[in-house]
């Protein structure tokens, strides 16, 4: 983005009478605005697939009556949704109560400056790129966690206490699963790893060093699946034991955000997976399509089949028990994940 | 760098600006109409008892302190990947060391038992949760006019 603005302001149009300062600033606002776009249109087209997908696996049709095939069904929602009560428990903290939907949308948010969204296009080309979306993320604990605290609601208060285990426990493999990419290619940058990958799809880091790569990727996709409290992994929500756990109390559009947050962490883990393991922008074909502007296409076409797939889990597994989701973190994930460090670096050695 | 952090930065502030806009609206097109029965807190239809503020046993007492330890050692490790081609075997043996002590952490913490949701209740590892854990709510004081209403519902 900084070369763009570059050859803005040493351009003859319009933009290089501006102040740097105010054009850089200008540009880094609608890049944001872009991103925040670019997440509402996720949760309402994200809502809807899920629906249908839900439906077509249990052999029901879905959302059919707004619109043609229900197409405009989450569209309805959110408008009724906007106009519903927003009804704050009278024994809440209302401040905290009011502060949770802002951190729990602002973490995501913000993680989407660092990933690379086309060749050698990032909004924040950080060196640190992988360090830093890992880092803001995980406040999204704080966010689940002060939801449930704030409501003052028993049912709200377990679902935050499980949620910020959860995230916890499975922050650790999903760190380590990272690592053993950041071993292979030397560089926290996500540019860097995606360059790492380019050329087909037999360059993808998920090949190399059998089966530990591969491993790493699945330990990563499921870690990261819990830390969005996606079933099998929703107990911070159980409905049939917790109501609706940490927003039992978040009623009108505050509870909308909390969905627009966790779709917007779905996309956002689905990108890094595929930054990471799947050649980023990169094409799946050597040479096709691989220039420039493409990269997009390819990169949110991998992020979409990823979020199919945490669609068709969701539908498929049933939700675990706490202690198995404990036990799958600390007994299982974590270990294997180690192993896959070690392997990998031993490999490397030889 | 300064760049790229002052980037960072406005992504926070739109996302934050996005849903204070989006709040506001639904505050300017939505019915307030509160009573003390839609404010007072949900507990499936049945009177609310006690607070929510209370202390209990939320068993992930060790677990925290074990994410503590691993979080900060795989912070401690990233700067290690990022160089690790560079250095080779003596800087891999270094790691295996830190790894290691880790590890041993991991399975001591794990043949304890602290990983477990159920605490093992006999032998040699058992553990019991403090009964001060579970300090007992009073009940809430029910007036009379809502008792008989309530009985007048029954009825």
């Amino acid at each position: 983005m900084r070369e763009l603005i570059d050859a803005l302001l040493h351009s003859e149009t319009f933009f290089a009478k501006l102040s740097p300062t105010l054009l850089t600033l200008i540009f880094m606002a609608l890049g944001a605005l872009l991103i925040v776009l670019v997440l509402a249109l996720n949760a309402l087209i994200a809502v809807y697939a899920e629906r249908k997908v839900s439906a077509w696996m249990q052999e029901r049709l879905g959302p059919m009556e707004v619109g043609p095939r229900g197409i405009l069904q989450t569209l309805a929602d959110t408008v009724k949704l906007l106009v519903k009560e927003d009804i704050i428990p009278a024994a809440a903290d209302k401040r905290l109560h009011w502060l949770a939907p802002f951190l729990a949308f602002v973490a995501p948010c913000a993680a989407f400056a660092a990933l690379p969204y086309a060749r050698n296009f990032v909004f924040a080309n950080f060196d640190i790129g992988v360090f830093y979306v890992t880092a803001i993320t995980s406040l999204s604990v704080i966010a689940l966690l002060l939801a449930g605290w704030a409501s003052n609601n028993k049912w709200a208060l377990l679902g935050g206490m499980r949620a910020a285990a959860q995230i916890v426990s499975y922050e650790i493999p999903a760190g380590l699963a990272i690592l053993t990419i950041v071993m292979q290619v030397g560089s926290l940058n996500f540019n860097d790893i995606s360059l790492a990958q380019d050329g087909g799809i037999h360059h993808w880091l998920i090949w190399r060093y059998f089966p530990f790569n591969l491993i790493a990727f699945l330990v990563f996709y499921l870690a990261t699946l819990a830390e969005c409290n996606r079933t099998p992994f929703d107990l911070p929500e159980a409905e049939s034991e917790l109501v609706a756990g940490f927003h039992t109390e978040y009623s009108g559009f505050k509870w909308s955000i909390f969905m627009l947050s966790e779709y917007a962490e779905m996309l956002l883990v689905a990108l890094v997976g595929a930054a990471l393991f799947l050649g980023g922008w990169s094409s799946p074909i050597p040479g096709f399509l691989n220039t420039g502007a493409w990269g997009v296409l390819w990169f949110g076409l991998k992020g979409v089949v990823l979020i199919l797939t945490h669609m068709w889990l969701r539908w498929t597994l049933p939700r675990l028990r706490v202690d198995q989701l404990m036990h799958l973190s600390w007994k299982v994930l974590t270990p294997f994940s180690f192993a896959c460090i070690v392997g990998v670096g031993l490999w490397m050695l030889a | 760098m300064y760049f790229d952090f002052t980037t960072a930065f406005v992504f926070l502030v739109v996302g934050v600006g996005f849903i204070a806009i989006a709040l506001v609206i639904s505050r300017l097109l939505q019915p307030r109409h509160p009573t003390a029965v839609k404010l007072s807190t949900y507990e499936c239809g049945e009177q609310p008892v006690g607070q929510s503020w209370i202390q209990f046993n939320n068993r992930f007492y060790v677990i925290a302190l074990v994410f503590l330890i691993f979080d900060v050692e795989i912070a401690f490790l990233f700067p290690w990947a990022v160089v690790f081609k560079n250095l080779g075997l003596f800087a891999f043996v270094e790691a295996l060391i830190f790894i290691g002590i880790l590890l041993v952490g991991l399975a001591y913490v794990w043949r304890k038992g602290d990983l477990e949701w159920d605490k093992p209740q006999t032998g040699k590892y058992a553990r019991e949760a403090a009964p001060e854990l579970y300090r007992e709510v009073p009940a809430p004081a029910v007036s009379e006019a809502r008792e008989k209403a309530m009985v007048g519902e029954m009825a």
